[in-house]
C-alpha cells in the first residue's frame, strides 16, 4: 500500500513539474502578454493542483492534508484575479509596438 | 554533489542575478519588480538558513510591503522619468562606481576579518527561556531580552506615519488618504476583497498566537492583516478614515503606549523598566502583543496609503 502510495506522490509530483515546465516555456516563448497568460495560469493551477495531489499522501495528518488543499485553494483564487486584472490592462494598453 | 547543495548554488545565483537586474535596469517599473522577485528569493534563502521568522517577515514587509510602496512611487514617476533624457556626467559616474566599489571592498573585507566562530548569546537566551513562558526563542528576544529595541521600533513606526501624514497638502488635513483609489469600479478586484479577508483575519491572528512557540509573531501576523485591508481600500469597498479621527489616533499609539506601561510598570513590580514578574511574563507579552498588532496592521497600511487629501468636490 505505501509503495503504491509513493508511486502516486512520484508521478503526480513529476507530472507537477512538467505542466510548470511548460508554463515557463508558454511565458518565455508565446508571443504577447494574453497568451503568455494564458500559458502561465493554465499551467500554474493544474501543476501546483498535481503537486499538492501528490503530496496529500505524504502529509502525515488530516489536518496538514486540508492545509495543503487551502493552499492550493488560494493560490486559484490569488492567481485567477490576477490572471484578470494583468489580461485587462494588457487589452487596454493594446499590443506593444 | 548533494541536492541541497545544488539548490543553494542555483538560489544563490538566482538571487545575485535578480538583484543586478533590478539596480540595472533603467525602467523604475522593471526595477520594483525585480526587487519585489528578489525579496521572495531571500525568503527562500533565509528558509534555507532555517531562519523561518526573518523568512516571514522578508516575505511580508521587504517584497510586499515595501514593494507595493515602491510601485505606487513608479507610476508617480512614471511621468518624471519620460523627461528625463539627460545622463549623468562621465566624471560623475567614475566617482560612483569607485565610491560604491569602495563600499563593497569594505564590506568583503569586514566579513573576511570576522572571526570563525563569532560570539554569540544562542546559549544564554535559549537557556534562559523558560523564566519568559515562551516556546519561540526570537519572539523571547523581541519581546523579552531586547524589549527596548522593540518598543523604540514600534515609535520609529509611528514617527513614520507622521512624516507621511505631513507630507499632506495644505487643505488635505481634514481629508482622508486617497492614494489607493484608481483602483475603484473592478469586480474582479472586489471579488477578491470580499473572499480574502476572512481567511486573510485568521492567519494574521494564527500568526500573532502561535509566535509565542513556534515562528510567527505579532508583526508578521500584523502585516497580513494590513495586507487585508490594503486590498479592501484598493477595490473600493471602503475608505481609509479621515487622519482626524479620535479612535485612528488612539489605535496608532496603543501599542508603543501599552508597551511603555507595563515597562514603567515593571519598575515597581520586577525592579527594573521593561522587566517583567516571571510567574506573569506571558500574560504580560500577550497583553502588549495584542495593542502592538493592531498598532503595527494600522500603520503599515496607512503608511502605503499615503498622505491625507482633500475630498474631490461633488
Amino acid at each position: 500500500m505505501s509503495a503504491a502510495l509513493d508511486l502516486f506522490t512520484i508521478v503526480a509530483v513529476s507530472a507537477g513539474v512538467l505542466f510548470f515546465l511548460a508554463g515557463v516555456v508558454g511565458l518565455l516563448r508565446f508571443p504577447d502578454a494574453l497568451t503568455r497568460l494564458h500559458a502561465l495560469t493554465k499551467a500554474d493551477n493544474v501543476g501546483l493542483g498535481l503537486i499538492v495531489a501528490g503530496l496529500l499522501p505524504q502529509a502525515g495528518s488530516v489536518l496538514a492534508g486540508l492545509k495543503l488543499l487551502l493552499v492550493w485553494l488560494t493560490v486559484l483564487l490569488a492567481g485567477a484575479t490576477v490572471g484578470q486584472l494583468i489580461a485587462r490592462v494588457a487589452r487596454h494598453a493594446g499590443p506593444r509596438p | 554533489m548533494s541536492f541541497d547543495l545544488i539548490y543553494e548554488l542555483l538560489l544563490g545565483l538566482l538571487a545575485l542575478a535578480t538583484a543586478t537586474w533590478s539596480v540595472a535596469t533603467r525602467d523604475s517599473y522593471s526595477a520594483v519588480v525585480g526587487f519585489v522577485g528578489y525579496g521572495l528569493l531571500m525568503a527562500l534563502v533565509w528558509m534555507q538558513l532555517r531562519a523561518v521568522d526573518v523568512a516571514l517577515t522578508e516575505a511580508a514587509i521587504g517584497s510586499g510591503l515595501t514593494g507595493l510602496l515602491l510601485l505606487g512611487a513608479a507610476a508617480r514617476l512614471r511621468k518624471a522619468d519620460a523627461r528625463v533624457t539627460a545622463r549623468p556626467t562621465r566624471t560623475l559616474r567614475a566617482v560612483a562606481a569607485l565610491a560604491c566599489t569602495g563600499l563593497a571592498a569594505a564590506l568583503a573585507a569586514t566579513v573576511l576579518s570576522l572571526p570563525q566562530s563569532p560570539p554569540s548569546l544562542t546559549v544564554a537566551a535559549v537557556s534562559a527561556l523558560p523564566a519568559t513562558g515562551l516556546g519561540n526563542p526570537v519572539n523571547g528576544v523581541l519581546m523579552a531580552f531586547r524589549a527596548f529595541d522593540t518598543l523604540l521600533e514600534k515609535v520609529v513606526l509611528v514617527l513614520s506615519l507622521v512624516g507621511v501624514w505631513s507630507l499632506a497638502p495644505e487643505l488635505g488635513w481634514t481629508g482622508r488618504p486617497r492614494l489607493l483609489h484608481p483602483f475603484a469600479d473592478d469586480g474582479v478586484l472586489r471579488f477578491l476583497a470580499r473572499t480574502l479577508p476572512p481567511l486573510g483575519l485568521l492567519f494574521g491572528l494564527h500568526l500573532m498566537w502561535n509566535g509565542a512557540d513556534e515562528p510567527g509573531g505579532a508583526f508578521q501576523g500584523a502585516t497580513v492583516l494590513a495586507a487585508m485591508w490594503l486590498l479592501v481600500l484598493m477595490a473600493g469597498l471602503g475608505e481609509a478614515p479621515p487622519v482626524r479621527s479620535r479612535w485612528l489616533r488612539v489605535a496608532a499609539v496603543a501599542g508603543p503606549a501599552t508597551f511603555l506601561a507595563v515597562g514603567i510598570a515593571g519598575m515597581g513590580i520586577a525592579g527594573a523598566f521593561l522587566a517583567y514578574p516571571e510567574a506573569h511574563a506571558k500574560a504580560l507579552i500577550l497583553f502588549i502583543e495584542v495593542p502592538m498588532m493592531l498598532t503595527v496592521a494600522l500603520v503599515l497600511a496607512l503608511l502605503v496609503a499615503g498622505p491625507p487629501e482633500q475630498a474631490p468636490h461633488p
